[in-house]
């Protein structure tokens, strides 16, 4: 270690002598950052990223985005002498006539699905521990707004080789553009340069799929990443931890040879992911062609919530002056996403007027203790899950022998039913737990063994729990329930906005009003005082020889 | 009763024709010491076999002269092709009514197929059993059969002829079982929701060059590694978020274990 040190302080001299950025380098190299294992899942997306360019820009050596007619006569036989797009025919040499091409062309798909999957595990952890919160609700935004820009990036790609389910695919999203009332058509004809499929659309994502989205994701990441180095990391609570002091290891040298060492680990786990698993056969789909599709005609997962909603939403159309209004897909495919990445994006801004906390917060959440927010994101995944399915519903109906009519109702249904009962659910499980943390602080673990006082009376020894859990439970926050505000004040003036303070202090009640109140400090020292008696009374009992032990009993 | 009589009194030059070709085909062989096999042409006691096979396993659906009933459709006119493709795929004998008849584990011989066939050929004019000339391959093209099974096929069995789900609980089956006589029948009589695809709509040869491309499904090795059921996006987002995330969920916890 110190050999490493010594190193480091070596680079530093050397650097310092060309640039004087020393101290800047010497403070942020010692930083401290926590340790625990959920505070990787974020570098899981960060790697992909970078494998995503490394592979990509092997990718750009080959691929030719030109929608021009060819005739192929590479090496894959059971397409030979078939027409195809220029793109599509150069995705196939790639895959076939490309020295490891196939190898990176899995790797950069699998790359695809490990970078959304891995920010949206991510998301979770950020939502449920509370992260988000103050000082950290912009790096929420720029999290939130990566989804997105992700799930844009990774359609993009998708269709970029022209086959057969891609450009099934790109006819969908031509529907959705159009769906849009007044605009949808003007713009569809934008996009593509004139009527679908056209000759301009992959040259175009293809300019937006190497260069404009990459270069806004880079940027973002880069952000992101400052706006964590700069806020500091959150750390769980624990003994010692406060939420103004970071307990962790410096990030040179211990957090970069984990990270350095973790990059590795995704690189390794990827590709051995992608040497013995096929990703898009697109060799497998055939080029695309208007008038051909194939059943179980899918995106890629992170898309699945578009394409089950559009599959479920019943078929409701109106014509407004001689214009039809496809709110079929309208709804489903352009409001419905639009209002959950709002809502997402806004959340922490949501939760803090609710709260009407302007403080800091260093310390994460345990998800319990905030078990309106708990609920409100098990809701939301349930919604989005369900959502996810259906847009699997023939997969699913022929794998489990049933009718796919039914999961389009059950969907229907289940979209409003599910979400609610989640809610509900969820909440007071945290509520449960909650009421446990208080019994262990103040009564202490159970231990099973019951007592029998000399007098003939039972009970069973409690022993008390770890300093360290004990600091863990009263980490809890209590958020004090806004009062109704009062319409006007004793002089008789009317309280100014008052029906927002209304609205505030209803939706505080919903917020916090269920919540266990943490004990006061005088409610734990009366329990520790019990506890010591209790203890008095087992040592005396032990003396008198009257231990009787629950299990002998039996 | 003249009805029968008339049909016995037509059987009885069938069957002299039949003994007569028989001989001259045995005579042949035995000459040539090659046996070539005539276009099947059914004898008396094929079709009298046939019909006793169906009245024993059929007639309870179909009515007693095939003619249908509330419980199956009329045979009249479907041709041995049907017959043959519902009885080799053991899709008939239908096992209960249900919207779909599954393909299953024969229940009748070759032999018994072939008499219960040429007993429904009696019947009325309907397609024949593809012959093995109609199902040569040999110069079939490949990538046209891809585009054709794409244009034709593909809808409802996947674009790998693993099948797909239709409406109301009814699928198109996984064909990667299906011979190919199996899948010639299937495109003449067009089974269930299937549509069929006539000798007019669908010459010979394009039929040959799609057996061709399915014959390919059926054998190809997947140079990507494994398929996973060839699916689709759906099984790729599944192994994503199982063995995917889970090996790197495990390796983060593994890393970030306070090893010191
Ligand atoms: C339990 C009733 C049942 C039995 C027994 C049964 N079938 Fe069927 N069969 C059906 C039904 C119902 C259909 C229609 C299937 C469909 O199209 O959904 C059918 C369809 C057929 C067809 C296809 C008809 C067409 O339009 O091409 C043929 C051929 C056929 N059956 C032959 C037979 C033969 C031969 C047997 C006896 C070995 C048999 N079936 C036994 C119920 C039965
Ligand atoms: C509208 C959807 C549809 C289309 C298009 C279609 N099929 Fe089918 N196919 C079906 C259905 C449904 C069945 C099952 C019928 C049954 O169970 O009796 C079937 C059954 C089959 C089978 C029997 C499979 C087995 O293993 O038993 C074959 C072979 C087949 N189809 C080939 C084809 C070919 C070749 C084409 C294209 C030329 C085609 N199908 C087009 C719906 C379709
Ligand atoms: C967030 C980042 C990215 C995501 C989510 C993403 C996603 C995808 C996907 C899903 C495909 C389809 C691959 C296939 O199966 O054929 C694809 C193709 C492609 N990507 Fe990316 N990609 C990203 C970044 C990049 C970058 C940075 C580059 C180049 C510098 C790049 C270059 C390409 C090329 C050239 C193709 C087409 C080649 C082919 O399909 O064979 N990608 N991308």
């Amino acid at each position: 270690m110190s050999i490493t040190v010594k190193a480091a302080g070596a680079g530093v001299t050397y650097v310092d002598q060309r640039a004087p950025i020393s101290s800047l380098l010497k403070a942020n190299l010692r930083k401290i950052f926590p340790d625990h294992w959920s505070f990787m899942l974020g570098e899981i997306a960060l790697y992909s990223f970078l494998i995503l360019l490394l592979t990509g820009v092997y990718l750009t050596i080959w691929f030719k985005p030109s929608m021009t007619d060819v005739i192929y006569n590479g090496s894959f036989a059971p397409l030979d002498g078939i027409p195809m797009s220029e793109a599509y025919a150069s995705a196939l040499n790639i895959s076939f006539d490309v020295r490891g091409g196939l190898l990176i062309r899995q790797i950069h798909h699998w790359a695809a699905l490990f970078f959304m999957a891995a920010m949206m595990v991510h998301m979770f952890r950020i939502f449920f521990t509370g992260a988000f919160r103050k000082p950290r609700e912009l790096n929420w935004v720029i999290g939130g707004s990566m989804i997105l820009i992700g799930i844009l990036e990774g359609f993009a790609g998708y269709s970029l080789p022209d086959d057969l389910l891609s450009g099934v695919g790109v006819r969908i999203v031509a529907g959705i553009v159009e769906g849009i009332p007044v605009i949808g058509t003007y713009l569809m004809f934008f996009i593509f340069g004139g009527q679908f499929p056209g000759s301009d659309f992959i040259p175009r994502l293809y300019t937006f799929h190497v260069l404009l989205v990459p270069g806004i994701l880079l940027a973002m990441i880069g952000i992101h990443l400052v706006l964590v180095f700069y806020h500091k990391h959150t750390q769980y609570p624990g003994a010692g931890r406060t939420n103004t002091n970071v307990v962790g290891f410096p990030l040179f040298p211990v957090y970069t040879a984990k990270a350095g060492g973790f990059f590795f680990v995704v690189f390794g786990v990827t590709t051995l992911i992608a040497a013995f698993v096929t990703i898009n056969p697109i060799w497998a789909y055939g080029p695309y062609v208007p008038d051909q599709v194939t059943a179980g005609s899918q995106p890629d997962w992170y898309i699945g919530f578009l394409d089950g909603a559009l599959r479920a939403f019943p078929n409701w159309e109106s014509v407004i002056w001689g214009h039809t209004i496809s709110w079929n897909v309208f709804l489903p495919s352009a409001v419905m996403p639009g209002l959950l990445v709002t809502v997402l994006i806004i959340y922490p801004f949501i939760e803090a007027w609710v709260t009407g906390d302007k403080r800091e917060h260093h310390l994460l959440d345990r998800p319990r203790n905030a078990p309106t927010r708990t609920a409100i994101g098990v809701m939301a995944i349930s919604f989005y899950g369900v959502l996810v399915i259906n847009g699997a519903n023939d997969i699913i109906a022929q794998a489990f022998n049933v009718s796919f009519n039914q999961l389009t109702w059950f969907t229907r249904i289940g979209v409003f039913v599910i979400p609610p009962l989640m809610f509900i659910a969820t909440r007071r499980f945290c509520l449960g737990l909650q009421r446990r943390d208080r019994d262990l602080l103040l009564h202490g673990r159970e231990s099973g063994q019951i007592l029998r006082l000399p007098h003939g009376e039972f009970i069973e020894i409690h022993t008390p729990i770890s300093d360290e859990q004990k600091a863990v439970i009263l980490s809890k926050i209590d958020v004090p329930v806004m009062a109704l505000p009062v319409a006007t004040d004793a002089n008789g003036v009317a309280t100014p906005k008052l029906r927002a303070k209304r609205r505030r202090a209803r939706w505080s009640r919903a917020y916090f009003g269920d919540n266990v109140a943490r004990p006061t400090a005088q409610e734990l020292e009366e329990a520790a005082h019990h506890a010591h008696e209790a203890h008095a009374h087992e040592v005396h009992a032990h003396g008198a020889g009257e231990l009787a032990d629950a299990g002998k009993d039996h | 009763m003249t009805s029968t009589s008339v049909r016995r009194h037509r059987a009885t030059g069938l069957v002299v024709l039949c003994a007569a070709l028989v001989m001259t085909g045995v005579g042949y062989a035995a000459v040539s010491g090659t046996a070539e096999a005539a276009a099947p042409e059914a004898s008396q006691q094929q079709v009298e076999q046939g019909r006793q096979l169906f009245l024993e396993g059929c007639a309870t659906c179909h009515g007693l002269g095939a003619q249908g009933s509330s419980d199956g459709p009329s045979l009249i006119g479907v041709g041995a092709a049907s017959v043959d493709f519902q009885v080799t795929t053991g899709r008939m004998p239908l096992a209960q009514p249900s919207n779909q008849a599954p393909r299953k584990v024969p229940t009748y011989t070759p032999e018994m197929v072939a008499a219960l066939a040429a007993y429904v050929a009696t019947l009325g004019p309907g397609p024949s059993i593809p012959s093995d000339s109609d199902l040569a391959t040999n110069d079939a093209n490949l990538a046209e059969g891809g585009t054709l099974f794409r244009t034709n096929c593909a809808q409802c069995h996947n674009f790998a002829g693993r099948g797909g789900a239709l409406s109301d609980g009814k699928y198109a089956p996984n064909m990667m079982k299906a011979t190919p006589r199996e899948i010639y029948e299937a495109m003449l009589t067009g089974p269930q929701s299937m549509p069929n695809f006539t000798d007019a709509t669908m010459p010979a040869e394009k039929k040959q060059a799609i057996i061709k491309y399915i014959a390919y499904l059926q054998s190809a090795s997947d140079p990507g590694g494994l398929a996973l059921g060839s699916y689709g996006p759906v099984t790729e987002g599944m192994f994503i978020w199982t063995a995917g995330i889970g090996i790197l969920l495990a390796a983060s916890v593994w890393i970030g274990a306070k090893v010191r």
